[in-house]
Formats: structure tokens, sequence, C-alpha cells
């Protein structure tokens, strides 16, 4: 759990999706911290969060996360807050939500997808195969790259180096895991539970997502009622680090009370 | 010798490696003709496409969700196993290399992506993975086998006469493993009822098949004869018997006889080389149940077998164990009942039913955790109190 930014702030609240952990927002947070009070953390089974805590039966579930969500913001007795999910943990903000709306203002849903798989009449861009193939890809390169992975930072002098253990650790979680964490967010099917969604809501896409094209975004968008859709000119799904200004702009621009 | 700008060119366009330049976010710049012939299309149908389209559909996933943000995090990327997908369907097992070029102020201005082909370490990395989920099956089924093999060692369920209540606990130290403890609670007639509880020497398959015979042996002499004592002789035969005296087998074990009286059960009970029982007094004292060790069963030539007969009044508890909670390591060269500590931990929990110090036994089993090295069976018997009933 890191805290950032200014105390007095409408606090902002910022969840990694699958992948990586909290520092993926880094370029992000530093954009937003002069005027907001910032909340980041690592999913149970992400990052450095606590290995005890890791339950496979609890995490083969979004709603899982979604309670974790909810725990944190009871916790911290965090009120008002700007829930910003980016991938899978824009569902399980809309499941945090939509489960219980009290401590929450508002939900930014940046690059969301709520089913990754095709279903009849709907295109989510992958099949059950496809997946499979995401597993197949993670143990493959577990193998022979993640375990023995001495990180060998290669000589990129016109590249300032980030600090060492941010390197070493990110993207890089304990594969069992990250396996159970990879099932769970690309065979979930969260379209039923968009409309669910009762507070104000903005979905941030990017021009050329491969994981979650624009016709995602759309639909997306059309279900949860009362959402704003904003664009990024920006390929890929992770824009907070590809297009930080406009990522940060779009959710500051969002969250600031009116 | 200086290379010219047209063998650099030349020298880009024919690597022996595919060669990428995309914008930070992936949107392909260049590719050269290596990469271009892999792919079976030509240099204008690639540029302006994102790079992860040209991998396979989970590829892209994993390369979007990992790949793309650690590279712009850390500036480089080495050893990434992905397959490029070419116009015709083929796989391409490839490896990545890949780092960023960036202005002066740290701003990425563009990714180098270099591919290697891969076919052949990917092949041997695919059988060593097969390889690996092989031998987890193999593990799998092994210790599935040695759980199942356990359960049917110990009773499905214990059948205690009206008016006693019986409970007990099995802990095994390793999962794949096969524990050398037993125990069983059987009728004889309508108004005797038979137990015991023993531990045989050593571990896994040879150790199940002493079990079995043991237990099967204690069970079948208990028909025929009214003597604890004489039910351990007759296993001591059994195990001395030449089939099986190439084995060395042998095993400690209490042999209990319970018969109803007015007030209670009266039990005899005999031991060959067991640690004695916990007697839990209804009024909430604790102590051994008085009895000689005797000796080993199938060990010596004439073994001496000692009984004894007590008492239980309601609310009164027997409490059979193996050296599983004795023998515990608390420390270097400590045990857990090196100097008395199992009949202290009775006495703080006396008086208790069945159900009640079985379960301080599992709990004070699992707080030993990692120092319990051998099986550990408890079995407790308590006489129902009056106002129970």
């Amino acid at each position: 759990m890191t805290f950032a930014g200014l105390e007095s702030g409408t606090t902002v609240m910022l969840a990694h999706g699958f992948g990586c952990d909290q520092n993926l927002w880094r370029l992000v947070a530093s954009r937003l911290e002069d005027r907001f009070r910032l909340v980041l953390f690592d999913h149970v089974g992400s990052g450095l969060s606590d290995p005890a805590a890791w339950k496979a039966e609890r995490y083969s579930s979004l709603q899982g996360y979604a309670d974790d969500i909810l725990e944190i913001v009871e916790q911290l007795d965090l009120h008002d807050v700007v829930f910003v999910g980016h991938s899978v943990a824009a569902m399980m903000g809309v499941l945090a939500v939509a489960k219980d709306p009290s401590r929450f203002a508002k939900l930014v849903l940046l690059t969301p997808s709520p089913c990754y798989l095709d279903h009849d009449g709907y295109t989510g861009g992958f099949t059950r195969a496809d997946i499979d193939e995401l597993l197949e890809s993670m143990e493959s390169n577990y193998l022979g790259w993640s375990r023995a992975m001495a990180p060998k930072v290669m000589g990129t002098p016109d590249r300032p180096q980030l600090e060492d253990e941010l390197t070493e650790s990110f993207c890089r979680n304990d594969p069992a895991k990250a396996r159970v964490f990879a099932r769970t967010t690309f065979l979930s099917d969260n379209r039923a539970d968009l409309p669910k969604v009762g507070i104000s809501a903005r979905v941030i896409e990017c021009l050329h997502d491969t994981l979650a094209p624009r016709s995602v975004g759309a639909y997306t968008h059309e279900h949860i009622s009362g959402s704003d859709l904003v664009t990024i000119d920006a390929t890929g799904h992770c824009p907070q680090l590809s297009a930080p200004d406009q990522t940060a702009a779009a959710i500051a621009d969002f969250a600031t009370p009116a | 010798m200086r290379a010219s700008p047209g063998e650099l060119r030349d020298a880009f366009d024919h690597a022996p490696c595919g060669y990428v330049i995309t914008t930070p976010d992936g949107e392909i710049q260049a590719v050269n003709e290596t990469l271009a012939s892999w792919v079976g299309r030509d240099f204008d149908a690639l540029v302006g496409t994102p790079f992860a389209q040209l991998l396979t559909a989970g590829g892209r996933i994993h390369y979007e969700t990992h790949f793309a943000p650690m590279l712009l995090a850390s500036g480089s990327l080495s050893g990434v196993a992905v397959d490029i997908v070419a116009s015709d369907g083929r796989r391409l097992p490839v490896l990545l290399t890949a780092n960023v070029k960036s202005d002066a102020e740290g701003r990425p201005l563009l990714v180098r992506i270099v591919a290697d082909d891969a076919a052949d370490r990917r092949s041997y990395e695919r059988e060593l993975l097969a390889e690996r989920r092989r031998a987890e099956e193999e593990r799998g089924r092994a210790v599935s086998l040695a759980q199942t093999l356990q359960r049917s060692l110990l009773p499905p369920s214990l059948s205690p006469p009206p008016g006693l209540e019986a409970a007990a606990h099995y802990h095994s130290p390793s999962a794949g493993d096969v524990g050398g403890d037993f125990y069983d609670l059987f009728p004889l007639s309508r108004e005797r009822y038979g137990f015991f509880l023993g531990d045989v020497c050593g571990k896994g398959v040879a150790a199940a098949t002493l079990t079995s015979l043991t237990r099967y042996t204690l069970r079948a002499a208990a028909v025929g004869d009214d003597h604890p004592v004489g039910v351990l002789h007759t296993l001591d035969s059994v195990l001395k018997q030449d089939t099986h005296a190439g084995h060395g087998w042998f095993c400690t074990a209490l042999f209990g006889v319970i018969t109803r009286d007015s007030n209670g059960f009266d039990v005899e009970i005999a031991t060959g080389g067991h640690p004695p029982p916990l007697l839990l007094r209804a009024d909430g004292s604790a102590d051994y149940v008085p009895i000689d060790g005797g000796q080993a069963v199938g060990l010596f030539a004439r073994p001496t077998f000692s009984s004894t007969r007590i008492t239980l009044s309601p609310g009164d508890t027997l409490v059979a164990y193996s050296d599983g909670y004795t023998e515990a390591r608390t420390g270097p060269r400590s045990r857990y009942d090196d100097d008395g500590e199992l009949l202290r931990f009775a006495a703080a929990h006396s008086p208790a039913d069945a159900r009640g110090i079985v379960s301080a036994m599992r709990t004070l089993i699992e707080e030993l955790g990692s120092g319990v090295d051998d099986d550990a069976a408890t079995l407790a018997l308590s006489v129902t109190r009056d106002d129970d009933r």
C-alpha cells in the first residue's frame, strides 16, 4: 500500500491490472500528486503483496479482488473515492461499486473489457484457445526467462535506468499465482455487471489497443448509463507508460470535483 | 575499412535476425527484409500496424500486459519467447530482445526490437516443460495413492458402545508417504469392545503392509481371546512367522478390552512397548495409566507384555497416543516430552471429553509443526456424564 500526493486532495485509488504491479502507475502518479491524494496497492498475488494472503480459491473470481478493494477503503476509512482501475481492475471496480457504492464518488475504467472472450453477438476479441495459448506463453517464458531472471540490465545509454529494485521486481509475479490471475482475468464475463454501476463513470480507451479494441470500449461505455468515453491517441494496452500525459489528464479532468 | 551507408542498410535488411523499429507505444515504423520475409508481408503492409499484432493472440496478451510495460519501464528486455504468425498462418518461434531510444529528458522516442529464430530452442523447452508436467503428474498420483492407502489403514469410523464417546486424529508429516501408526475401536460382543493403537517400525509401503497385517491380526485374535496380553502374544507370533522373519518386523501397541460395569466401564489394557495412555479424570486431575512398558511386539524370543485394569467413570477420559507427539523435536537436542510436558499438557486440559482432548492434541501437533517428523496418532475414549445422556 502506498500513499502519495496532497493530503487534503480528493482520494484517487489507482488499481493495476493483470501482469504488473502498482509501479505501472509511476508516470501517471507523478502527474497527479500535486492535486490528489493517491492510494496505490498491489493485488494479492502481485508485486510486493503478502504471499501468505494468497488463497487460490478466493482469487479465482474477480469478486475476491473486488472484496479486497472494499476492505481497503473500509479499513482506511476512505470516502468519496475516485477509483481508477486499469484493464481487469476496471471490472474489479465495477464489482466493488455494484456491491457497496457508499465510499465511492466516481469510477474510471482505463482500457477496460467486460469480457475478453467472443460470445454470440459480442466480440471480446479472443477465444478460449487464445487464453490457453497465453497460459502456455506464460509458462514457456517463466521457464527460460522470468524464473532465472538475473536481471540483466542491458546497456541502454540513451535511457536512464529505473532503480534496480523496481526493474528486478516489475512484472515478475509468482508464476502459479499469475496463472490463476490470468484465468480469472480472461475467462470472466462481467457484461451483466456494467449496468449495476450507479455512480458517475468514465471509460478511457486507446485508439489502437489489441486487447481492448474500440468496439469493446464503446460497449462498456454504452452499458454504464451516464458514463462518458475518452479516446487517447495511443497504441497498446498500457497508456500509463506510453501516453502518461494524456492518461493523467483524462483522469484528473474527471476526478476533479465540480 | 568502413561500411558505406548502402552496406549498413544492407546489413539491417539482411541481418540474420528480424529487426523492427516501433514507436514507444508499439506501432511499427520499419522492419527489415528478414522479418518481412518471415512474416510473408512486405514493408508497406507492416508499417503503421501494432507490433503485437504480429504475435499469436495468447502471445499478444502476454506481450501487452507484461513485456511492453516492462520495456518502457526498464528501457530494455531480453529473452522473450513468443510466436510470430506468418501470413499463411505458420508460427515462427522467436526470442525477442529490445531496447528503447530516449531523448535527453528520458522520454522514449522509439523502440528497437530484434527477433531471433528460436525454433530449435523452443522445441527443446517444450520437451522440458512436458517432462516437468509428467513428473508433476507422477508425483500427484503417488501422493494420492499414499493418501488412499493411509485412509484404508485407518478405521472409516469408530464404533463406541453406548455411553462411551470416542475421537481420534491422525497426523502425517509428509503427504507423499504412508505412515506406520494405526488404531481402531470395534465391538467384540454386545457387552465388550476392543481398541488398539500402535506404531509399526519403518515407513512407506513396507510399513503399510505391516500395519495392515497387524490390524487384522489384532482384530481376529481378539475374537477368541478374552485377555489383552494373549492378543499381543498372538500378534507377536504372527510377526515372527517364517515368511516375515527376514523382514525384522515389529511394532509397539496398546490393546484394550472395554466392558460396561454398573457406573461406567471396566478397561483392561495391555502394552507391548508402547507409551502408557493418559487418564484425565472428571475431577480435573490427570495421570498416566500405571502400566509397565512391556516389550515391543515381534522383536524378542520370549517377550513379556504387561497389563493393568482401570475403571472409567462418567467424565473420565482415556487418551492413547503414539510417540510422534512425545518425540517431536522442540530444539536442536530437545524433544517435546523430555521432561514431562505431555502430562502437564493433559493436566491443563483436564477434565475434557474425547472430542475436546483430541481437538487439543490436534492443535498441539500443529503447533509442534516441522518438529514432528514421525506420524502422530491419538485415540481418546470418554464416558459420557450422566447429565449428557
